[in-house]
């Protein structure tokens, strides 16, 4: 055969390459990685890439959860299947604990996303992880397009947009001093449409509430919310039974619920290639707060 | 088959990258409504009459009280034909080593120039990192043309003044575009208000650009991140198994090719590559795969492994071009980090043989080179690494500089004279 220039990669086998090459640099550079796992979508997709990383070794880090007390049940399920099948260690913080014992305070409107990132920042300091891998993508939100794939953080865990490490051709510095940590998002350059493509390419199994199914819901600030025992309709707010699906998954009493025929993931993929609000946008109530909801939370630590 | 460009913007501050980049995002249809509705209403607090595109880019807080872009940010768009990765760099000067980033990975960078005003040092200087990181193509946005009425003569005479510029820095592969990202002529489509300009619009150019490179048509080098060794962890079948892991930075890889293992030297052969339990005949840039070797050889992190055909000498002393981006000055005598590849060595600055001055391009004698410095630098290294020119790979050719002390990033580096080389090859084509 000669060598002609159809060799190239498609923009997925790019962008899975690339993840690849992320995810072992860290492996091969940091005393104890662990990867942010809570059976969401983005974070089981690099979940899969890191299995393909290191094959056939194991996985040769664990998996931490910020678990809020506010999940969707189908989806600790599959948390801790996957963690099973993989045969992985699942280390778990949990903002109930810290209810509990009034080291956090339960905010007036009932949510918790914004109370992760004191068990997240102890569970690193905790266990002395010393790079942490998020999911997060550089396409969702604003401030997040600002980061590094090598995001260095601060003994208090802080992220200083201003001060960032110059980040150049695919040479990773994840220099740090003691008590520093990094994050690290293997993710970066992926968009929500990317995800959905690689997870049908690779037949990646998801939560089942990522597709079209029947749901009781009731309608607040223009979401749809599901009804459990974290997210009771309040007065005015009519629960009805509508065909909808998650584009994210979070917190369960502020993460929304969109309409959609989408059984299948190619269904989705049209869907998701077609839609006019973001993610986060159509989702996510925290997001909402104000225009630098996120920088504000990124600041203090958050994922 | 949907490939990936990736890009970087540059330009002096004002001359509206943002809003370039906001333009090129809402007209490709890759702003969602509820992105472009927060940019309404921001716009409409603040008085604006049509939405400020420019707040579709500049994310953190910082930005938008002052107007400017700060650090890079990342975009991703597409259309039928291709996906971009945007890396939308700032202008302002002390925000130089944010356009080295976005530059290093860049296949083509767009380079913003305000009609009225011309070159501006930032032009030059954003002209100079194209050349010097060799970014593989650069198209000149003459932008802000409907401010002196789709004049052609006033773009034409900006137009060669700029294409001057990048010649007098080695680069001659430059387009140049008249476009208004305020209203969008020539962004996306070809506007009928500049009909003396017959080229394509700015999204044309980079839907058609060739794809870069031919990498397997370089010499293989694969650097090695880690050794795959799961002894026990993955049952029987793989106990004896032994791979070397890491992403191809150039060339092709064939079962029963014989390698060279840098800097050691030596030799074995391909008994097979692996990608996630799937067994490939070949593999070439950029694909990470895990390759295994006939010989259990010493190889370890760090290993560079090359084409037997082609292998890159090892050296202990550097000549290379550095971009300096911290805070404090780089004299003779620091001691520093080098990491190359995926190894990291000890290293000396024994001189500093000057700096780029951008008004003449010129190397110019130094003691000491300041932030966004751009200068010649002699080291010396602990251990020998196989340092190729950087004129010759972008991969193999780039290393950085980096604080023992606090981790910190102090340089982008380039094996080689590859700057002098360029200006000198100037001179000669200027006086031939």
């Amino acid at each position: 055969m000669t060598l002609t220039d159809d060799r190239r990669l498609t923009q997925l086998q790019w962008l899975e390459s690339e993840a690849i090459h992320i995810i072992r640099e860290v492996a091969a550079e940091f005393e104890r990685p662990v990867l942010l796992f809570s059976g969401g979508k983005d974070s089981v997709v690099m979940l899969h890439l890191a299995t393909k990383a290191f094959w056939p070794s194991p996985v040769p880090f664990p998996v931490m959860h910020v678990d809020t007390g506010h999940n969707f049940p189908e989806v600790l399920a599959f948390r801790d299947a996957t963690v099973e099948r993989l045969n992985l260690r699942l280390e778990v913080v949990a903002v109930q604990d810290y209810i509990d014992d009034g080291r956090l305070r339960e905010r007036s409107d009932g949510t918790r996303n914004q109370l992760q990132t004191q068990p997240l920042l102890d569970g690193i300091t905790g266990h002395k992880f010393d790079a942490v891998f998020g999911g997060g993508r550089r396409d969702e939100e604003k401030a997040r397009a600002k980061e590094r794939v090598f995001s260095l953080r601060d003994e208090f865990g802080q992220w200083d947009p201003r001060n960032q490490r110059p980040e150049l051709w695919n040479l990773y510095n994840g220099r740090h001093r003691p008590g520093e940590h990094v994050r690290v998002f293997p993710l970066s350059n992926w968009t929500e449409l990317d995800i959905w493509q690689y997870i049908a390419a690779e037949n990646i199994a998801l939560p089942e509430l990522y597709y079209a199914h029947q749901r009781e819901v009731f309608e607040r600030d223009g979401m749809l919310i599901s009804v459990s025992d974290v997210s009771l309709p309040r007065d005015g707010e009519t629960v009805e039974k509508r065909q909808v699906r998650y584009r994210t998954v979070g917190d369960a009493s502020c993460t929304g619920a969109v309409e959609s025929d989408a059984v299948t993931v190619e269904d989705v993929i049209v869907e998701v290639a077609a839609t006019r609000i973001t993610e986060r946008g159509a989702t996510r109530a925290d997001d909402r707060a104000s225009e630098a909801a996120m920088e504000d939370r990124k600041k203090e630590g958050y994922f | 088959m949907r490939t990936l460009l990736r890009l970087a913007t540059a330009g002096s501050v004002d001359d509206g990258k943002s809003t370039l980049v906001g333009r090129l995002l809402f007209d490709s249809k890759s702003v969602l409504a509820d992105q472009f509705d927060a940019v309404e209403r921001v716009s409409r607090d603040r008085g604006l009459a049509t939405a400020d595109l420019a707040l579709l880019t500049d994310g953190l807080r910082s930005e938008r009280e002052q107007g400017i872009t700060i650090d890079v940010a990342y975009r991703y768009f597409a259309t039928a034909e291709r996906s971009f990765i945007l890396a939308d760099c700032p202008g302002h000067v002390q925000y130089t080593r944010n356009t080295v980033t976005g530059a290093s990975t860049a296949d083509v960078v767009v380079l913003l120039v305000d009609v009225r005003h011309g070159i501006q040092e930032q032009t030059r200087r954003h002209l100079a990192v194209a050349s010097l990181l060799r970014v593989p193509h650069v198209v000149v946005v003459v932008n802000k043309i409907d401010l002196v009425d789709f004049d052609e003569a006033t773009y034409t005479r900006v137009s060669d003044e700029v294409l001057a510029s990048a010649r007098s820095l080695g680069l001659y592969d430059v387009a140049t575009i008249p476009v208004s990202a305020l209203d969008g002529d020539n962004v996306v489509d070809r506007s009928d208000r500049t009909p003396w300009y017959d080229g394509p619009s700015l999204l044309s150019y980079l839907e058609q650009l060739s794809p870069v490179g031919s990498p397997h048509s370089e010499p293989l080098r694969f650097p090695v991140q880690l050794v795959i060794r799961p002894q026990q962890a993955a049952g029987n079948a793989f106990r004896d198994y032994r791979g070397y892991a890491g992403q191809i930075t150039s060339g092709l890889v064939r079962v029963g090719d014989a390698i060279t293992v840098q800097p050691s030297g030596r030799t074995s052969t391909v008994t097979g590559i692996d990608f996630a339990g799937v067994e490939l005949e070949e593999a070439f840039a950029p694909q990470s795969v895990t390759i295994r070797l006939a010989d259990d050889i010493d190889i370890s992190r760090g290993d560079l492994v090359v084409t037997s055909r082609s292998v890159p000498p090892v050296t202990q002393d550097i000549d290379g071009t550095v971009a300096w981006l911290a805070d404090h000055t780089l004299v003779p005598g620091t001691k520093v980090l080098l990491k190359h590849g995926t190894r990291t060595v000890q290293a000396m600055v024994k001189a500093i043989g000057g700096k780029l001055d951008l008004d003449d391009a010129r190397l110019l004698p130094a003691e000491s080179l300041g932030l966004n410095d751009i200068g010649h630098v002699t080291l010396r290294l602990a251990a020998p690494i196989p340092a190729e020119e950087y004129l010759h790979s972008r991969d193999t050719g780039a290393f950085l500089l980096i604080d023992a002390q606090d981790g910190g990033t102090l340089a982008a580096g380039m094996v080689g004279d590859a700057l002098l080389d360029t200006l000198a090859e100037v001179d000669a084509v200027a006086s031939a």
